[in-house]
């Protein structure tokens, strides 16, 4: 389902551009607006869809396999850790749905040097970082090879 | 135009930052206090890679801390799946690992369902589900936070080797898609983390939904596409895989039979599985009883049923979602992973409560992560490789200094994003002491072959601005073709000649022969693709690491003459499994000079035992 921009909601901010996998979100020179310039490189990831912040863009199923008249909404709040479902049927049933997406605050991953640095000795052992620790078993398993 | 040429050192350059390359990324930090460490990819990290749009699922935990699961189970599992062929030192590698890296993603903030005893809620026997909208965006913090530096949007399009010695990497080249800045990146040691490949077969879908593959579109095979050149050994590149998923938005179906319990059958009702049995055991033996079924044969047996005209095939969702909370539990595993699923249900007025949904097969995908392991041959890992599959740092190509993971990295299956993750974070360890133990060794780049390439690089951009005024408007060129239009002559191909849907999946020696004759025409035509910007160029390039990985999957399909994984792809003129000659992996390497490619028959050696291969 190719993503599409709303002429009147989007002020051309460029989220979208930046965000997209596929690199199909570009500014229209004319309009300065997003559009998707190539929507059979969509892979309807949403990637777009979530990050703007004027809620601009849609999509509207694939052509060649689904019927016109389905929305599949969402509104992904990151401070609150959840992101929110609307879906509209072509017959006009609705389902929502809220799941969460993240248990701690954005930001807060520590890097791998903000640890105290690993003994020299180890960087010859099969250990990974935080191993054995955070294998919660006593020891790294190993096996004798053929 | 004047675009720059930027010159980028590292001690370690990672080239694709996807799970894989997240994990080289971090580890390679956490040993490298004080090392250069740079992470380039094509779009942007914090939404890259297959886990771009999120999963609903991790599918490789193994729950030691619970005695669920030891490595031991998990190499018997795989190898029971990819029909007796893994690299068995490697998938214990990762099993050994993986439950440290998901034990770290769940302290970044990765949300973990769990039983009511504080467990892991079990989808499966290796699989754990997850809230994970937001998997790739956490997995990329930390990622970025531990590197030097990390660069979006720009395209790696090759490989650079050292000056003086032939078998040693020194960096890689790309262009900036956005400013078209030409990079060099020169590196002691380079980890390539990129994607398998959606897009080498033609789409089930068409058109605008061409797009709607089961594996991501931006996944264009520079996983093998970079290597490939490189002149490293390569295996198992014939070992594509077929994905049974849902027609048309292809929604994972593991939950749905793991968890949820759901099942299929043909249009009747019948259970096809149980009755093709008699005829999968004629052709594969006693591999059909390996349990569970191996997911080629699950597959051979629904494109049986369907070419007997007893299809549709049906998911019986319906008898499952008898509660709110599996309601739920099936809806999310669609929106957290594959919305387009949602969208066909929503489009084509199908609720799952009430009515079953059409299963289908997929074109097929190269990739080193899933339920299938093409990719590089790799050292493996000190403690516990044989010594056949060992040349001294884990995860290393038989290019000096090239290290790979995830998709890169053959013969080890059943990675998915936790183990790819891991992977990388094995890889990363390993570059960190490849290069220690090289202090003050310093790889050359021979300026004028970068030069060579940089001219090459931009072609398409002349090719177009040159011929495009040879006709009024359009994009039917006598002397060029555009990136699109090369892609649909590679993916129609590689469908009628090397075993794609349209052919249920069936070749032979003469399909591959012609299929190669007419994939050195599209390479030759590669020198006339013409590009109209730089958006067009990536897909150019993209479309040459296709080319690639399409002909090393044409010439290991047509050197492994047995049908060793029916369900994935069928050798017609050899129908049967051959263990007498093909119980081994298929190995290649590419002359990038002479255009030749060496193939040979790599060993298979256990290490965990009780599997004899059968007595043909």
């Amino acid at each position: 389902m190719p993503t599409f921009t709303d002429m009147t909601r989007c002020d051309g901010c460029g989220e979208c551009v930046d965000i997209c996998p596929s690199d199909i979100m570009h500014i229209d020179p004319v309009y300065r607006r997003s559009y998707n310039i190539e929507p059979n490189f969509c892979w309807e990831c949403y990637s777009c869809v979530k990050a703007c912040p004027h809620h601009a863009i849609d999509v509207r199923g694939y052509a060649d396999f689904a019927p016109l008249g389905h929305k599949v909404r969402v509104l992904r709040e990151p401070e609150k850790g959840a992101v929110s479902w609307k879906i509209r049927y072509r017959d006009g049933r609705v389902k929502e749905f809220v799941f969460p997406m993240r248990t701690t605050p954005w930001g807060s991953i520590k890097a791998a040097q903000d640890y105290p640095p690993p003994d020299p000795s180890a960087l010859n052992s099969q250990l990974l970082s935080h191993e054995p620790e955070a294998l919660h078993i006593p020891a790294l398993p190993t096996i004798q090879g053929a | 135009m004047a675009r720059q040429t930027r010159f980028v050192d590292s001690d370690i350059l990672i080239v694709g930052g996807g799970m894989a390359g997240c994990g080289a990324a971090y580890e390679s930090r956490y040993w490298g206090r004080d090392l250069r460490i740079v992470l380039v990819e094509k779009a942007n990290v914090e939404r890259s890679g297959a886990v771009a749009q999120g999963l609903s699922a991790i599918n490789c935990y193994m729950g030691m801390r619970w005695n669920e699961n030891q490595p031991e189970d998990f190499v018997r599992y795989t190898r029971g799946d990819l029909m007796g062929l893994v690299r068995e030192d490697l998938v214990y590698d990762i099993a050994r690992h993986v439950d440290s890296t998901v034990h770290k993603f769940e302290e970044w903030g990765l949300p973990i369902l769990k039983n009511p005893n504080g467990r892991y809620m079990r989808e499966g026997k290796w699989q754990i589900m997850i809230h994970g909208e937001s998997y790739k965006p956490l997995v990329a913090e930390a990622a970025r936070k531990s590197v030097t530096e990390h660069y979006n949007r720009i395209m790696v399009t090759h490989l650079l080797m050292d000056a003086k010695r032939p078998n040693r990497i020194a960096g890689a080249i790309g262009f900036n898609v956005r400013n078209g800045d030409f990079y060099v990146f020169r590196a002691k040691a380079v980890i390539v983390s990129a994607g398998g490949a959606s897009h080498i077969y033609r789409a089930r879908a068409i058109g605008e939904g061409m797009g709607r593959t089961w594996y991501a579109p931006w996944s264009s095979a520079s996983a093998y596409g970079l290597v490939i050149p490189t002149g490293a050994v390569m295996t198992q590149m014939e070992n594509r895989i077929v994905l049974t998923r849902f027609k048309d938005g292809y929604g994972p179906v593991g939950a749905w039979f793991l968890l949820l319990k759901s099942h299929a059958t043909n249009a009747a009702g019948e259970n096809y599985e149980k009755t093709r049995y008699p005829e999968i055991k004629e052709r594969v033996g006693r591999y059909v009883d390996i349990v569970p079924m191996p997911t080629c044969l699950r597959n051979h047996a629904m494109l049986e049923e369907i070419k007997a005209g007893k299809g549709p095939i049906y998911m019986h969702t319906q008898h499952v979602l008898d509660t709110k909370e599996k309601e739920e539990l099936g809806w999310e595993d669609f929106l957290d992973m594959t919305i387009g699923q949602a969208v066909v249900w929503a489009s084509q007025n199908i609720d799952p409560k009430e009515r079953p949904s059409e299963l289908i097969t997929s074109e097929p995908y190269v990739m080193g992560s899933h339920a299938t392991c093409s990719g590089a041959w790799a050292s493996g890992p000190e403690d516990c490789a044989p010594s056949e599959y060992q040349w001294g740092y884990n995860r290393m190509t038989t290019v000096e200094g090239l290290f790979g993971a995830g998709d890169t990295i053959g013969g080890s299956a059943h990675k998915f994003s936790a183990g790819s993750f891991t992977e990388g974070r094995i890889a990363g360890k390993a570059a960190v002491r490849f290069v220690l133990d090289r202090k003050g060794e310093s790889p050359e780049i021979d300026d004028d072959h970068v030069a060579s390439l940089r001219q090459a690089v931009y072609k398409p951009l002349e090719t177009y601005r040159v011929y495009r005024n040879e006709f009024v408007a359009g994009t039917v060129s006598p002397s060029f073709i555009t990136p699109l239009q090369g892609l649909q002559r590679l993916e129609k191909l590689m469908d009628e000649y090397v075993g794609g849907f349209s052919m249920f999946y069936v070749t032979n020696e003469n399909l591959l022969n012609r299929g190669l004759e007419l994939l050195a025409m599209l390479q030759e035509d590669f020198e006339r693709i013409g590009a109209e910007d730089l958006h067009q160029l990536q897909r150019a390039w993209e479309l040459q690491h296709r080319i690639l990985t399409s002909e090393a999957v044409a010439r290991h399909t047509l050197y492994r003459k047995e049908t060793r994984w029916p369900g994935y792809y069928y050798r017609g003129d050899y129908p049967k499994l051959d263990d007498k000659e093909w119980h081994c992996f298929t190995g290649s390497q590419y002359d990038a000079k002479t255009r030749q490619w060496r193939m040979s028959k790599l060993p298979v050696h256990r290490i965990v035992p009780g599997f004899e291969p059968l007595e043909t």
